[in-house]
């Protein structure tokens, strides 16, 4: 990827596709498109510079940093509780699973644990912000693909869960809930009822997705073949989630290497894998996904250990120093966090390892030879948020 | 009041000028309405939604209200645009649809020209508004522009021809290539001798429909077939550097074609302005006539709407590959079949 910062180097980027004649049988001249930052398929303020050929795509260059907001520094000059405020914007979609893999770290270098029913919490949660997420993602690959009804289907069952986070957080989609230690609060009055009810309701949503999307020829005819990634390919562009899930790869942090603190060994789940690695696949990934997260969800809300929410921890927090990497499965592929600690209030340094950015890397390798609007099933279906990307 | 309006013969110059009013009346009326009772309020339905709520009774008045919102907009022609031919294109779009409304029969007599290939006179029409698009597209000096009107044109060429060859076989039953030739012997006409509801050729010509159906969509830009206009893909094509009322008139024409066409529809295929229990001679269809066909043409528009809220889009290529591979072989067995059954029946 081009940095941004280097308008030369774009600019002479865009000269040179024009001048290239890149039909040799037609010496027909080739054609920049500029794809965003403002475009309705980037979502969000992704760049891509595509060199075409007619409509075929010769080389798509994607550029990000239109949205950065340099998390990675500001957490230097915040204390811990108040990064999780601020880290719970990065996948703004499922704001509640960035805050765990920076707690469990800071939990690890503290050497403290949650109590058991934190633990609980904290997954179930962790999982209905997947849901959250990946749910928004089906209706709005179907509305990338010229199919409106499916994201407004989804954006209304979407509702269901965002009313369980608010109800359980107080935030429908920042809820800086997480803590050190364990959770702000317990579970609201018949909030457990009230979420097995949400999940049936989001399994029904995925069933009438799959009727009225995924299962529709012309929704295939569009993602079928397309876009497709090896497995090889995918684990050295460094995939990860469904994107890689769907190559073939079964791999999956959340069963392999769980890191203490969430309980996802206490479920009976699958992790499904997809062998063609095209956008159909990460679509039908996904929406695999979003049931077993359901799954999970219900059968920890049947589990769930009565006690305390909160561990015993210092009122005023400083980290030891020491460092530590906690990576989570997070809705878009793998999360870390490095947190570097030198013993004080705030943190060292954060290295923030977040999915998206990885995951379109391999949109030059993946578009070329593409049309046009292979481009728009490509990047829908490899479901970036750009928050994720730019940090 | 019926037998006032059979015998009303205005001299040359009133009948022109009526005849003037009226369709630049009923254009508007005919978007207006599509509209604000398709894309407004079924679409929100199907889509568990509410729609507008606040301008006018139950939202009514919503589109009249955005109406006037593009009216106040500046009329921006972009730096490199050919300006002339910018700001001409949404009227040549435009100019299409006023002279499809002219050969459209509301009842025998209401009709602007009676044409006697009315059949060939409105599918040779309506192709005229890629004309308007081509320009739009190349005068915009965008690139999202120019692939939009160039995937317009090919999807035009592509679909003219199912279209026509879907009318073909209407056309061969009824015998006749004026509009109102083929309403009179749909609806005089009888299925093995009993006429309860006379003949409508949707019951022989099914497959012809469903070919017209698919055509028009992709004749108005709409999905599966809106890879012109597509939104996510070269944000919305010919049309993105308009604003204010020029785009305003891009939006009345696509409505106004699509009420045009599902006109169309139904009087080669529903029976058009008559209903089959009240004989088509019978001068209550100034009354009538345009009542029926309104109400046909709503049944029309909602099959035409709902494929258009519910698929998503094709690729250009895919949809080439559709029109002439099934579409168009499909359409030339229905001649075949229909020429045939026509000698031997």
């Amino acid at each position: 990827m081009t940095a941004i910062s280097d308008p030369q180097s774009v600019a002479a980027l865009a000269a040179e596709a024009v001048d290239n004649r890149v039909n040799l049988d037609f010496e027909t001249e080739g054609m920049t498109l500029n794809m965003g930052p403002q475009h309705p398929a980037t979502h969000g303020t992704l760049r891509i510079i595509a060199r075409l050929d007619g409509e075929q795509v010769i080389s798509a260059e994607p550029m990000c940093g239109y949205m950065h907001r340099g998390y990675e520094k500001l957490t230097e000059v915040r204390t811990y509780p108040q990064i999780n405020a601020l880290i719970n914007r990065i996948d703004w979609l499922g704001s509640f699973a960035n805050e765990v893999p920076f707690i469990l770290a800071a939990e690890k270098l503290m050497g403290v644990e949650a109590p058991p029913r934190a633990q609980w919490i904290r997954t179930i949660l962790f999982e209905m912000s997947r849901i959250a997420n990946i749910s928004l993602f089906l209706g709005d690959f179907g509305l990338q693909l010229g199919g409106m009804t499916a994201g407004f289907y989804a954006f209304r069952d979407r509702e269901w869960v965002l009313n369980q986070i608010e109800s359980a957080t107080g935030g429908r989609f920042h809820p800086n809930f997480d803590r050190i230690g364990g959770l702000k609060d317990d579970l609201p009055k018949g909030w457990i009822e009230s979420s097995h009810t949400a999940m049936d309701k989001l399994l029904a949503f995925c069933d009438e997705l799959e009727d009225l999307l995924v299962g529709n020829e012309i929704f295939q005819a569009r993602t079928r073949g397309i876009g497709v990634i090896p497995a090889e390919i995918a684990l050295s562009y460094g995939l990860s989630g469904a994107n890689l899930r769907a190559s073939g790869v079964d791999w999956d942090l959340r069963r392999d290497n769980c890191p203490p603190g969430l309980v996802y060994d206490k479920a009976d789940w699958k992790v499904w894998t997809h062998p063609d690695g095209d956008c159909f696949a990460r679509t039908w990934v996904r929406l695999q996904e979003t049931r077993e997260a359901a799954k999970i969800v219900k059968q920890l809300l049947d589990t769930i250990p009565s006690g305390p929410v909160m561990a015993k921890v210092p009122r005023i927090i400083k980290v030891p120093e020491g460092e530590a990497y906690v990576a989570t499965e997070n809705p878009l592929g793998e999360m870390g966090y490095y947190v570097v600690s030198k013993g004080d209030l705030v943190p060292f340094r954060v290295k923030i390892r977040s999915a998206s950015f990885n995951n379109i890397s391999i949109v030059p390798w993946v578009a070329r030879g593409a049309y046009v609007p292979d481009l728009i099933s490509i990047l829908g279906s490899l479901y970036f948020i750009l928050g994720d990307i730019d940090r | 009041m019926t037998l006032l309006l059979a015998s009303f013969a205005p001299p040359y110059w009133l009948s022109t000028l009526i005849k003037v009013l009226v369709v630049s009346a009923v254009v508007p009326t005919t978007a207006l309405i599509l509209g604000m009772v398709f894309l407004f309020k079924i679409m929100s339905w199907m889509q568990s939604r509410l729609g507008p709520q606040e301008a006018g009774p139950r939202g009514t008045l919503q589109l009249l209200a955005d109406g006037v919102k593009f009216l106040q907009k500046e009329d921006i022609a972009p730096n490199g645009a050919d300006r002339w031919v910018f700001k001409v294109a949404p009227l040549v779009v435009l100019m299409s649809t006023l002279l499809l409304y002219v050969a459209l029969p509301a009842s025998m007599h209401l009709v602007v020209a009676d044409l006697d290939v009315g059949v060939f006179f409105v599918l040779a029409i309506s192709s005229l508004s890629v004309i308007g698009v081509l320009m739009a597209g190349w005068a915009s000096a965008s690139k999202y522009s120019l692939m939009g009107a160039l995937r317009a044109a090919g999807q035009l060429i592509a679909y003219e021809l199912p279209m026509v060859l879907a009318v073909i076989g209407v056309v061969i039953q009824a015998g006749t290539m004026s509009l109102n030739g083929i309403v009179l012997a749909q609806n005089d006409g009888s299925i093995f001798g009993w006429g309860g509801i006379g003949f409508p050729y949707i019951l022989t010509q099914f497959v012809g429909f469903f070919i017209f159906i698919a055509a028009v969509q992709a004749e108005l830009t709409q999905p599966p077939f809106d890879m012109p206009v597509a939104e996510s893909e070269i944000v919305s094509g010919y049309q993105v550097e308009y604003t204010g009322f020029r785009f305003l008139i891009f939006f009345l024409a696509e409505f106004a074609t699509a009420f045009a066409f599902a006109a169309i529809a139904a009087v080669l295929f529903l029976g058009g302005w008559a209903v089959p229990w009240l004989p088509t001679s019978s001068d209550w269809y100034y009354v009538l006539g345009p009542i029926v066909l309104f109400a046909k043409v709503m049944v029309v528009a909602f099959i035409i709407f709902w494929v258009r809220f519910t698929y998503p889009r094709f690729r250009e290529d895919q949809l080439q590959s559709l029109a002439w591979k099934v579409l168009i072989p499909l359409a030339l067995v229905n001649i075949v079949v229909t020429a045939v059954l026509k000698v031997v029946l």
